[in-house]
């Protein structure tokens, strides 16, 4: 990816990411978190992560926003009014961040720079060999081509097969739990019924 | 072609704006986007260092799986803490964390 996009896209993301914290509106806020999602995903996809970036999108910028913006006019929620009070709070936090980003700064600079390797036709056809020989992934290897989703489910499905199971339960447990979450328990409902009559 | 450094530098930029707004904000459903920012910073970092360790010349792939779950958990984790908050405004009428303190000692 040439340098200017990758900083084009970084520039989208932040700018996405510090309205959200600048954002009063709510509504305002998630759509800022979509934007910074996108330009996330524009990131994934030039590291040739296709099959990320693409869920990056549909999962949460086309999922999990989409019902923080159902939750947010569920319950009506105003702008803003009272923001942070006093001074302190707000300084403690920026001195929080200021302190985070030049520990980073320090580490990176230290840190040796890295050039990405170079994924091409002779590294892809070498890679071909260390996978059946006749398959789907060996022959786009052989043609040059990244097969990205194929690779993904390959490894998914052998090396991480026990993680996905546990995967599967987790997010069974996860519905289950938001449907009694959400269930209003019918003593409870009479209780507020009836303190409102009183 | 941007280098490992510069991936990381946007991450890390993205983790702080994210802590930002964990720490600055008082509305709770803002909070809680800004941990799925928080999350997302960390995912890049992973997505960038599969990139840039190349095993047998293809993308590190136990890296992808690894961003792979946690976009999976996060998204289970959404869904918990929606819930928790749409039953926290019912039982409370608000979502200020200013206005949420039963259990400040």
């Amino acid at each position: 990816m040439p340098s200017y996009i990758f900083w084009l896209l970084a520039a989208v993301m932040l700018g996405g990411g510090t309205a959200v914290v600048a954002l009063r509106n709510p509504v305002s806020s998630a759509l800022a978190v979509v934007t910074c999602f996108v330009g996330l995903a524009g990131l994934f996809i030039g590291l040739s992560a296709f099959f990320v970036g693409i869920i990056q999108i549909l999962v949460y910028t086309g999922a999990v926003m989409v019902l923080f913006l159902f939750i947010i006019m569920l319950l009506d929620i105003k702008t803003e009014q009272h923001r942070v009070r006093g001074f302190a709070p707000m300084v403690a936090g920026l001195g929080l961040v200021v302190a985070f980003v030049a520990q980073l700064c320090c580490v990176l600079a230290r840190m040796p720079n890295k050039i990405a390797p170079a994924i091409d036709q002779a590294t892809l056809g070498g890679a071909a060999a260390g996978f059946p020989a006749g398959g789907k992934i060996a022959a786009a290897l052989t043609a040059g081509r990244l097969p990205d989703v194929h690779l993904i489910g390959h490894t998914l499905f052998t090396t991480y097969n026990l993680p996905l199971q546990i995967l599967g339960v987790i997010l069974l447990v996860a519905t289950v739990g938001v449907v009694v979450l959400s269930k209003q328990s019918p003593a409870r409902g009479n209780d507020e019924s009836s303190n409102k009559s009183f | 072609m941007a280098t490992l450094n510069d991936y990381l530098l946007v991450s890390g930029l993205l983790f702080a704006i994210g802590l930002a707004g964990v720490v600055l904000r008082r509305n709770i459903i803002i909070v809680f986007m800004c941990l799925e920012l928080m999350l997302s910073a960390a995912n890049l970092s992973l997505v960038a260092f599969s990139r840039f360790n190349t095993v047998n010349g293809l993308p590190d792939y136990n890296g992808q799986m690894l961003v792979f779950f946690v976009i999976t958990v996060a998204a289970a984790e959404v869904a918990v803490g929606l819930a928790i908050i749409v039953a926290l405004y019912r039982s409370r009428q608000t979502i200020h964390t200013d206005e949420l303190t039963s259990l400040q000692g």
